[in-house]
């Protein structure tokens, strides 16, 4: 656990120091959801409709682009065949990259997605369920992410083929994630919503665990 | 498979009846329902070589499962677009975006996913191992796809066929959709045992370039 913890905190660290990556993926996330607008037009009504799923598609692909570099950078310089050799499993390694991985992304995110919100003039009841749902989805996409990274290292335009694998395994967190703020809106029960998020969130941790250790182990061969 | 396709297409588009309501379009149905049985059976093949291949290391089962993906996209895709024919007429649009669907065309891209994912590394080998993980990662969209007209009332009907208890379809359409089923899976079976074949002959042929180039 101790070296479990040793490893978030070196990612952090490293996170730390180049500060910039952090804002890169969050400006990122409000440049999309700016672009809404600009292509369908400034009616209120519409980006209403279609805010909460805007936050959701943005923060989804904004997600993305960082995920490429969750192991490369480990592959290139050795380290991975290192920590792989530590006594620490292979499973353990991909939950805590998968964990620094949310909280150097995912929650900058969560935190950023109340301006979008109030861009798209969603009504202030709504931020809470828009925030829990998105903490709990960011945490399965980080987890669904470090997967795909971990089968994808060492692959030819590992880019591209990423988001090709991580996005249809996406879609139930999406459709769930957008449903809970809708029926939030629509004056309906969240609730349900955000129980399946949650059990989605429990079902990716054992996925992610031994699927990805699985793709760990196999580039080290 | 060419006796069973012939008498199967002959019955399903001949011989048995015009639904009382969608008229001859019904007769898509013999063509739709086999094709999107068999991408769901092929994946379940696929992803079970995949398993073999990661459990015992057999490597005919990662031939197998990288010969699996193209037929099993190919049959997605054909139900997906026979579903979209029929849609039209019956359902007055082309596409929805109702459970069932959704789920099948995630199927198609876990298959795209797949094949993309075996064909990006410079090992074969490692390829298909790969790819093994993600098609077992997969296995999820299946009971989702089985069970989706059961769990979200939407517009596609729920399955009219079923083993136990007498099936809600009269024979006479049943069994020239039976024959079809079977003819399917009999041309999955033959297609699949010649890209094997095919497959094992192409790295035959490597090992040989190779042996050649460093003879020279």
């Amino acid at each position: 656990m101790k070296s479990w913890l040793a490893l978030i905190g070196r990612d952090l660290r490293l996170a730390w120091r180049q500060r910039g990556d952090l804002f890169m993926a969050v400006s990122f996330f409000l440049l999309v959801a700016a672009l809404f607008p600009f292509a369908l037009g400034p009616e209120p009504n519409l980006l209403l409709r279609i805010g909460p799923g805007v936050v959701w598609v943005a923060a989804l692909l904004a997600l993305l682009l960082s995920l490429e570099r969750l192991f490369a950078l480990e592959q290139e310089d050795g380290s991975l065949d290192l920590l792989l050799l530590s006594p620490l499993p292979a499973e353990a390694i991909v939950l805590a990259k998968a964990a620094s991985h949310w909280l150097t992304t995912g929650l900058p995110l969560v935190l950023a997605a109340p301006i979008v919100a109030l861009i798209y003039n969603l009504p202030f009841d709504g931020y809470g369920v828009l925030l829990l749902s998105l903490l709990l989805g960011t945490a399965s996409l980080s987890l669904f992410g470090a997967t795909g990274a971990a089968l994808c290292l060492g692959a030819r335009r590992g880019g591209v083929l990423l988001p090709l694998l991580v996005l249809p395994l996406a879609v139930p967190v999406l459709i769930f994630g957008t449903a809970a703020v809708d029926a939030m809106l629509a004056g309906l029960a969240a609730r349900p919503h955000l129980l399946l998020l949650s059990a989605l969130l429990l079902l990716a941790l054992p996925i992610a665990a031994f699927a990805g250790a699985a793709g760990l182990r196999q580039a080290a061969e | 498979m060419t006796l069973c396709f012939l008498v199967g297409l002959a019955w399903a588009l001949v011989f048995s009846p015009a639904d009382y309501q969608q008229g001859d379009t019904v007769r898509i149905m013999y063509v739709h329902v086999p094709a999107a049985w068999m991408a769901l059976f092929v994946y379940l093949n696929l992803a079970l070589a995949g398993a073999s291949l990661l459990i015992w290391r057999h490597p005919l089962a990662g031939v197998a499962a990288e010969a699996c993906a193209p037929i099993g996209a190919c049959f997605t895709f054909l139900a997906l677009a026979t579903g979209s024919l029929w849609g039209k007429p019956m359902w007055g649009t082309w596409w929805v975006w109702d459970a069932r669907l959704t789920s099948v065309l995630i199927l198609f891209f876990l298959y795209l996913g797949y094949m993309a994912l075996t064909n990006a590394f410079e090992d074969q080998e490692r390829g298909r191992r790969a790819g093994a993980v993600l098609a077992l990662v997969g296995v999820i969209n299946l009971p989702i796809i089985k069970f989706s007209v059961d769990w979200w009332n939407t517009l596609h009907q729920p399955a009219s066929i079923s083993r136990i208890g007498t099936p809600a379809i009269h024979s006479s359409m049943l069994w020239p959709l039976l024959i079809m089923a079977l003819a399917f899976t009999f041309f999955f079976i033959v297609v699949l045992i010649q890209r094997m074949r095919g497959e094992l002959v192409a790295a035959r042929l490597r090992a040989l370039g190779r042996l050649s180039v460093e003879g020279r």
